[in-house]
């Protein structure tokens, strides 16, 4: 292999050397593979996570796309076993012909079940679903020493719980059966209400809750005189009817972003004015349309590579949640921030999660509020910038999501995961990340 | 001209092959799948169900045993007498140095590329023949269009396979059988892991896809992607003189 072998996340930020990558043909050659090399390895699925939770630097990943197989389906119970490699948009294009869609979905189809468990992922479900862990009603994990184990909530529950959201560490996923939504159609009933300032969003937020399956917001946050929005919020459609209501959705051919793009794309004043356009692109307050899941849940992903659009530097998600009862404040400071700095952000989203608990030691959601956002990386004046929001939300008992973090302190991770101590116990003495390591987990052997 | 949909699909645990039979399996077809692990190939059957198809078989076989190869296409038609499709994927590239030297890997390399193929085409097209219709696809190569001193052994396994499909397209052209002749370039898969992927390089569903709309098409010969064709094209119009100067 050649010294510079280079990988990154999703967000282009950090860049790290590996050793390699390993790529095992079925899931009985996974642990071979992981002793096949004689270093620390990461298990990677499509490699979505934003931050260094899915690199391992100095070390090999381990591509699961060969682990991609559909074992059987129930539909009676809706429930699907397949290998740990498949993905979501795999899933889709097989069980939504069929009436059938996720329980829980991230906003990217580009993910697989291993990379979906591994980090618990949310949707704009979450009030009323709980997360991606709440739908795995059991899967098979294989440690490097060879011992694989059937984990559930009945049985092998520890283990069930520290890979649940275990970032890839405590084994490889073979297998997962995950119970499917059944659903009457592709097409979803939307709602989108803008929103002039947060009590009103929160009012809103409230009021949807019972009768709303999904429901997210955009946020102008560059706005002068504080924030305004748009709210989401739908159903999936309820007649039966016609071929149509089998329309799966399309790959995404042409489009793509073909090149790194120059900085000057995204100065302040290009974001706030995408801010502007996007928020005044819907003229009424309320507006109802029915749009079929792809664009509702996926908008994107239409995009190959949009990822690029923030040039060769990269781009720095942060996600954060902060609990029920700080919340208002909390999130207010952190926009106020937010807008002090003019380190504006194309995407920002805000959601209320709910209060089913998470079934993972690492799981990010907590009932509360989160808030999400996309930075270009501009350096130093970022970084403290982020430093400074970190410290809100851990003040507010808040947490940060690891899945889209490359830059939190071990301090700010470990005191807002205090069952780290114990999920290391369960950490596969092979297994290692990037991410791990920063945050302060340790590793008993060495390369 | 309709889609087969009783397929027989040798090299089914390759990469390309699965990709293609996923395709015939979300349209509900049986499938009657060989290779050599018998493992992969439940995993492969169970895979496809899910995915749509009415029924598959599979039974493991080994492309340099004669009868392992006579074994799977006997049961193989007793599983599905009725079949009308048959797609052949299997193949082996070994490095050619390899082959210079070592006269089993260069035998070896022939008869898995080129007699088994052989073997099978013969039971399976007299069968459609007699059936007085069918549709084969053969997986051949670009790299049978012309010798390369990097890769001559395996071009020249699949040259021949070339060769055997035109004549045999010809004999079948009377009964209704119709005779593809698929050559993909680059493709990423298991068979080519240890190269370098330049940007000719393209996914196994893209080739998938290829194939399965060349089936539907009536083609005779495909090259996948499309600019082979013409990569081929300049490569044979190179005049000997020039072209064994070359370092290929």
């Amino acid at each position: 292999m050649s010294n510079n072998y280079y990988f990154e996340s999703w967000g282009r930020f950090p860049r790290r050397i590996h050793l390699g990558e390993i790529v095992p043909q079925s899931i009985n050659t996974v642990a071979d593979s992981i002793n096949s090399v004689n270093a620390l390895v990461l298990p990677r699925g499509m490699g979505r996570s934003y931050g260094d939770s899915c690199l391992n630097d100095g070390g090999y990943l381990l591509f699961t796309r060969l682990l991609n197989k559909f074992v059987n389906f129930n539909p009676d119970m809706g429930i699907l076993r397949c290998e740990s490699g498949v993905t979501l948009d795999e899933i889709l294009k097989v069980f939504v012909p069929q009436g059938w869609f996720l329980p829980v979905t991230p906003g990217t189809k580009f993910v697989t079940i291993g990379g979906a468990i591994a980090n618990d992922v949310h949707g704009k479900n979450h009030h009323k679903a709980g997360t991606f862990g709440s739908h795995v009603i059991c899967f098979e994990l294989e440690r490097s020493d060879g011992t694989r184990m059937i984990c559930s909530k009945d049985r092998n529950a520890d283990w069930y719980e520290a890979t649940i959201g275990g970032l890839g560490l405590t084994g490889v996923i073979l297998w997962a059966d995950i119970r499917l939504k059944p659903i009457n159609g592709p097409y979803i009933e939307m709602e989108s209400i803008k929103f002039e300032n947060l009590d009103e969003f929160f009012q809103i937020s409230q009021e949807s809750e019972a009768h709303c399956e999904y429901t997210v917001s955009w946020l102008d946050c560059l706005h002068n005189d504080g924030v305004r929005g748009i709210f989401m919020r739908g159903n999936h459609i309820n007649k039966l009817e016609k071929e149509e209501m089998k329309a799966v959705h399309k790959n995404p051919t042409w489009k793509a972003f073909p090149f790194d793009a120059p900085s000057f794309l995204l100065s302040t004043v290009t974001i706030k004015l995408f801010n502007i356009l996007f928020y005044n692109k819907q003229i009424i307050r309320k507006q109802r349309r029915i749009v079929h899941y792809d664009p509702f849940f996926y908008p994107l992903d239409n995009v190959n590579n949009w990822n690029r659009m923030y040039g060769k530097r990269g781009f720095l998600q942060w996600q954060c949640v902060v609990p029920v009862k700080n919340n208002k404040d909390a999130i207010r400071t952190i926009l106020k921030e937010i807008s002090k700095s003019k380190l504006g952000s194309f995407l920002v989203v805000l959601k209320e999660f709910g209060s089913i608990p998470a079934h993972g030691m690492l799981s990010f959601p907590m009932p509360g509020i989160t808030l999400a956002l996309d930075f270009p990386n501009v350096g130093e004046k970022l970084f403290s910038l982020l430093n400074k929001l970190d410290d809100i939300v851990c003040s507010a008992g808040g947490r940060i999501y690891p899945a889209k973090d490359a830059r939190m302190s071990g301090k700010t991770f470990r005191s807002s995961f205090p069952k780290f101590e114990e999920f290391i116990k369960y950490v596969d003495p092979k297994l290692s990340s990037s991410f791990y390591r920063r945050v302060g987990g340790r590793n008993d052997i060495a390369n | 001209m309709t889609l087969p949909t009783r397929i027989a699909v040798f090299g089914a645990t390759s990469a390309i092959a699965f990709e293609a039979v996923k395709l015939f399996a979300k349209k509900g077809a049986s499938l009657y799948l060989c290779a050599r692990d018998e493992g992969e190939l439940k995993r492969l059957s169970d895979d496809l169900v899910v995915r749509g198809a009415k029924k598959v078989e599979y039974s493991a076989f080994d492309a340099l045993d004669e009868n392992s190869i006579l074994n799977a296409i006997e049961s193989c038609l007793s599983k599905l007498p009725d079949l009308d499709g048959l797609l052949i994927a299997h193949g082996t590239l070994p490095a050619q140095k390899l082959c210079e030297t070592n006269i089993e890997e260069m035998k070896k390399t022939i008869d898995i590329n080129f007699t088994s193929a052989a073997i099978i085409l013969t039971h399976i097209s007299s069968h459609f023949e007699k059936q007085g219709h069918g549709v084969i696809a053969v997986i051949s190569s670009p790299a049978g269009d012309r010798g390369r001193q990097s890769n001559y052994v395996y071009g020249s396994a699949k040259g021949a396979l070339t060769v055997f499909l035109s004549g045999l397209r010809q004999r079948m052209q009377k009964s209704g059988v119709r005779v593809l002749t698929i050559k993909p370039g680059f493709v990423d898969t298991p068979m080519t892991a240890d190269f370098k992927k330049g940007i000719l390089f393209v996914g196994p569903e893209v080739i998938a896809r290829g194939i399965y709309k060349a089936m539907e098409k009536e083609n005779d010969e495909v090259f996948l992607p499309w600019f082979w064709r013409w990569i081929m094209l300049v490569i044979r119009m190179i005049p000997q003189s020039v072209y064994k100067k070359l370092t290929l």
